[in-house]
């Protein structure tokens, strides 16, 4: 496409095509997984499988808000429209993934601690989290031109991803025990078939993210593309 | 550092004249303080025991309300007459600018707080406040305020450069000022509840992120104001 040079290739790679199938493939095998290979655990039962994905949606929300900043930081030293984009797209699937997160937990929550929802650190932070980038999508749905735009959008996805790890360390000193440790230091032990699901369905969803953002991308630009053909007809009519 | 700390006194000192004469801004805040304060000895019961525990929270609630009000003016008075513009194009350091900006607003929030806080204390008939420890509580109100103001001028600028810059800052400051405000309001009721040395974690993070939301601020001002 003619006037698109500046935002790279329209159309998916062959090796995207694949990747879609592959994740595709990916997916079903972890739903398997989750909800038939794994024996369902003695205290919690059923609920318990939720875990497998609400821990892959947290890796993922956190995984996009780090790339948001990263591509942020980009655009202010390069200027190169794509990576706003992708650091739109990203902020997007971010907050998509907080929210299933946010949506699982207090399912999960419900049968194990008997409440909806506690004012835990993690919890907490994590409702912070979703807020702040919340307010970064706002930014980029301003009127005005996108130079502008992506330049505020990423001065604020860069401070809000300062702001994570404080929220986290800050509200760590909260003492609270509530949240199981599952895995690393102090951690309960994972019977084997779980921890392989659940490393699983984390690294699916991670591929997820990779296809989800390509494909965010496409659309942005083909929206682009619209507008741009928009604007050259109107030029013409007018004139 | 000419080219920084000048623009700045004089970016201060401009702020400062204006309010002198207007009284417009430092009036409304103090203004909606006093009905902040009216509002909670309804909601509360002011002779209940219970009040002592909300005391350290309603005061960050009054700084961070009446906060907004001035920030969210900060901005806007110098899209008039695009002096913005005017402020960009002198050749000085932007950074100059933005602390000039932070400092005016600290200013007025201070003595916004200078008032009511005070009132606060004095029509919940509070007298927790000993001479041992209103040196700790000023040192928790200003450090708390110090980061409020840090990212708060930054985000009025970013702001500011839309149309509905009243709506937007309190939904980007609000969540990115909560570890400050978190800190600012445990330290502030266990000052009160269990003495100075309970305290020490809370004022170490308030100066951490005191310190990365001004540096933070002074990098990332350049490209909030070249738009």
């Amino acid at each position: 496409m003619k006037g698109m040079e500046d935002l790279g290739r329209m159309s998916p790679t062959s090796f995207q095509r694949w990747f879609f199938l592959f994740t595709a493939v990916m997916l079903l095998i972890a739903i398997y997984m989750v909800f038939i290979w794994t024996p369902i655990e003695r205290n919690m039962g059923v609920v318990q499988k939720i875990f497998y994905f609400h821990v892959a949606s947290a890796w993922n929300a956190f995984f996009a808000f780090f790339i948001v900043a990263v591509f942020s930081i980009l655009f202010l030293v390069t200027k190169k429209r794509v990576y706003e984009l992708m650091a739109g797209v990203s902020a997007e699937i971010g907050v998509m993934f907080t929210a299933i997160v946010l949506t699982t937990g207090p399912i999960w929550a419900r049968s194990a601690w008997n409440t909806w929802w506690t004012w835990e650190p993690r919890l907490t932070t994590t409702l912070i989290l979703l807020f702040m980038y919340i307010g970064y999508i706002m930014i980029r749905n301003l009127e005005m031109e996108w130079q502008r735009k992506a330049r505020l959008a990423s001065v604020f996805g860069i401070i809000s991803f300062i702001n994570v790890p404080i929220v986290y360390m800050s509200i760590r000193w909260w003492e609270s025990n509530l949240h199981p440790v599952v895995v690393g230091e102090g951690g309960g032990g994972l019977e084997t078939a779980m921890l392989i699901t659940l490393i699983f369905s984390v690294f699916t969803f991670t591929c997820l993210f990779f296809v989800l953002l390509q494909r965010g991308l496409q659309v942005e630009k083909l929206r682009l593309m619209v507008s741009r053909i928009k604007a050259k007809k109107q030029e013409q009519m007018i004139s | 550092m000419n080219t920084l700390f000048r623009p700045a006194l004089a970016v201060f000192q401009k702020d400062l004249m204006t309010e002198l004469k207007s009284k417009q801004m430092v009036t409304t805040m103090l203004i909606f303080a006093g009905l902040v304060i009216v509002t909670f000895s309804f909601a509360f019961d002011p002779t209940s025991e219970a009040v002592r525990v909300l005391i350290p929270g309603m005061i960050w609630v009054i700084t961070i309300f009446s906060g907004i009000l001035g920030l969210n003016r900060s901005f806007l008075s110098e899209k008039q007459n695009d002096q913005l513009h005017g402020m960009m194009t002198a050749p000085v350091d932007p950074s100059g600018i933005f602390l000039g900006k932070f400092l005016a607003n600290l200013c007025f929030v201070l003595i916004v707080q200078g008032f009511s806080i005070p009132v606060l204390f004095l029509l919940f008939d509070y007298s927790e406040l000993t001479l041992a420890t209103s040196g700790w509580f000023i040192l928790i109100v200003f450090l708390g305020t110090f980061g409020f103001i840090a990212a708060g001028t930054l985000l009025a600028a970013l702001s500011s450069h839309s149309k509905s810059s009243e709506m937007l800052l309190p939904v980007l400051l609000f969540p990115l000022v909560m570890p400050v405000l978190i800190a600012a309001v445990q330290a502030t009721s266990l000052l009160f509840s269990e003495g100075p040395a309970a305290i020490m974690s809370w004022l170490q993070l308030m100066t951490v992120y005191n310190v990365i939301f001004f540096f933070a601020g002074f990098l990332l001002f350049d490209y909030v104001l070249e738009v």
